[in-house]
């Protein structure tokens, strides 16, 4: 009875340890990169940061270290990802789990999860022999290096992410649910609509966010397959740099303790704070529709 | 457990030299370091890429025995290396002419020094503003790790890049680029250019360079104008070693040097040193 109660004792303690290492090192991912990125603000203000439109850290003449047009080239490309993902992701979710026949689900299912495991510079490699060409083919652009491509080769990339968490989502709805509907006379695509999907948000919500997730972090693929100007973009068709791909272009090089080193670790903190707050809201939305739920 | 690990080391007694930097030189400096290990099996050279900048900070990180640059050091990097006490020395070891590749659709068979730096600058959009089919000008570039990226606008842009530059990975990827990009106009070094032959590669234009209005353009494919100095966009190319080298890096570098290894210079499309240059590497490092 006394070493049922020690186990036990010792069990709480390593998984509590378990849970908190995780939060360590976040915690400690977080100060890494703030106390490193806070060091550049002695040099550059926060809005010429912030605001600023040019970025040019190893310029000819005076140094320039604002990272709006990167801000916007990462919204451009993970808003283009997720208008591409984000249908057709929880389209593919709602027939694996209501629509099609188990075993058809039981072939497509590790099918799609092997998306996933693509390496992303197989991905950014495809975007420079395949999709650059393509759409400079079909736009009638001179050359497909842009964010339209940056955009489709993420969405690739979400939808493995997406599909999986909101199918499992979908899955979960009671099955009650869908008899009293069915009892009502609604057909199967009513159900869906109405019943099934909304029960399913909170998951489905969190599916997105995930994906999001992904897109905003992605660094090789938009690397290699949107062409990096650092300019601030037009549009789709423009050749963008997003935050990721700056960070690992420059720190190869980037000379040890000066403000352009600083800037990029100032870079990762602006990266990881919109992270946390696609998070943060993901995790309120949903927490608001588990209460509408009961 | 020493035994298992020195033979999984490969051979004992084997020396082993580790070059890195400048994309420019990598496959010339790959191709010198294949023909000298053919002859000596006791060294093992290793040599990679990822930019001038890359090569010189992983020799001031102890990283690397010789870094290829085709660029000098810059200010920041002397500082660092008196830091470390690092001797860094640079021989010349091949004269690179920067070629302008466009695309044929572009229809530029000749430029001036001058507007070479304009379009760079973004001074122009459109080539019709040249006398150019009307297409919105695509620029190629290098990242600012690359020496290539750095001389360029030291010495023929005197000011910032265009905003609209792709920045590519490498020079290959350039070439590629302005293989489909019919508005493509990019710099790559001229061992990117031509093949064994001198003959310049399919599918990319070669630009003439006119140094003035008072001067004819000339083409950098033609050997004559390189070797006679008119060609206004030659750079050197350096290897940098920490203090004075021995052993194998020494063998190697003075393998480099020697009329075998300047001929594999020539075959990669670049240039000799000339014999100033030579005397210059060995005043750097005596025993060449």
């Amino acid at each position: 009875m006394k070493s049922r109660l020690f186990f036990d004792k010792i069990y709480k303690r390593i998984f509590f340890g378990a849970a908190f290492l995780s939060v360590f090192t976040l915690l400690g991912i977080f100060g890494m990169l703030l106390i490193n990125g806070l060091n550049m603000f002695s040099e550059v203000s926060v809005g010429e940061f912030l605001l600023g439109r040019v970025w040019n850290p190893a310029a000819y003449g005076e140094a320039k270290y604002g990272i709006l047009a990167m801000m916007a080239s990462t919204g451009l490309v993970t808003i283009g990802a997720m208008a591409i993902a984000i249908p057709l992701g929880i389209g593919t979710a709602a027939y694996l789990s209501e629509i099609s026949s188990p075993r058809l689900a039981a072939i497509l299912k590790p099918i799609i999860e092997i998306l996933a495991a693509i390496p992303s510079v197989a991905i950014g490699f495809l975007g420079i022999v395949l999709v650059g060409p393509f759409l400079a083919n079909v736009f009638g652009l001179n050359n497909g290096l842009n964010a339209l491509n940056g955009a489709l080769l993420l969405a690739v990339m979400a939808l493995p992410t997406i599909i999986t968490v909101a199918e499992d989502a979908i899955r979960a709805v009671p099955k009650a649910y869908k008899e009293g509907s069915y009892a009502l006379g609604a057909n199967k695509w009513t159900t869906l609509i109405q019943v099934t999907l909304p029960s399913s948000y909170s998951g489905i919500i969190a599916a997105v966010m995930l994906g999001m997730g992904r897109a905003i972090g992605e660094t090789m693929t938009v690397l290699m397959a949107t062409g990096n100007a650092t300019s601030m973009p037009e549009g789709y068709f423009s050749s963008i740099r997003t935050m990721t791909a700056t960070i690992a272009i420059e720190l190869g090089e980037v000379p040890f303790g000066t403000t352009h080193y600083y800037s990029l670790f100032a870079i990762g903190t602006v990266l990881f704070l919109i992270t946390l707050a696609v998070n943060l809201l993901a995790e309120r939305i949903a927490a608001s529709y588990r209460k509408m739920g009961q | 457990m020493l035994l298992v690990f020195g033979s999984s080391c490969g051979r004992p007694g084997v020396e082993k030299v580790s070059i890195k930097g400048s994309d420019t030189e990598v496959n010339l400096v790959l191709q010198l370091a294949e023909t000298f290990m053919k002859d000596d099996p006791d060294v093992s050279i290793a040599v990679t890429g990822g930019g001038s900048g890359a090569g010189i900070s992983a020799l001031l990180n102890g990283k690397a025995d010789i870094a290829n640059s085709s660029r000098p050091f810059k200010s920041a990097e002397i500082e660092i290396a008196s830091g470390r006490e690092i001797d860094a020395k640079a021989i010349i070891f091949a004269i690179d002419a920067l070629v302008l590749v466009v695309n044929p659709a572009t229809r530029m068979d000749s430029l001036s020094l001058a507007q070479v730096g304009a379009i760079f600058r973004g001074d122009f959009q459109n080539w019709s503003d040249l006398g150019g089919p009307n297409m919105p000008i695509s620029l190629y570039g290098r990242q600012s790790n690359s020496g290539t990226f750095v001389f360029f606008r030291e010495h023929i842009l005197r000011d910032e890049y265009s905003q609209d530059i792709k920045q590519m990975n490498g020079t290959a990827q350039i070439i590629e680029a302005v293989k489909s990009d019919p508005a493509a106009i990019g710099y790559v070094g001229i061992g990117y250019v031509v093949n064994k032959v001198g003959e310049v590669m399919e599918g990319i234009g070669v630009v003439k360079i006119q140094t003035d209005s008072s001067q004819a353009a000339l083409n950098p494919v033609e050997k004559k104008h390189i070797i006679s100095g008119a060609y206004p966009i030659t750079r050197p190319l350096f290897q940098y070693v920490n203090g004075q080298a021995s052993g194998k890096l020494l063998e190697f570098i003075r393998f480099e040097l020697s009329s075998a290894g300047q001929r594999i210079v020539q075959e990669n499309g670049y240039f000799p040193i000339s014999s100033q240059q030579a005397q210059h590497n060995q005043s750097i490092l005596p025993g060449l």
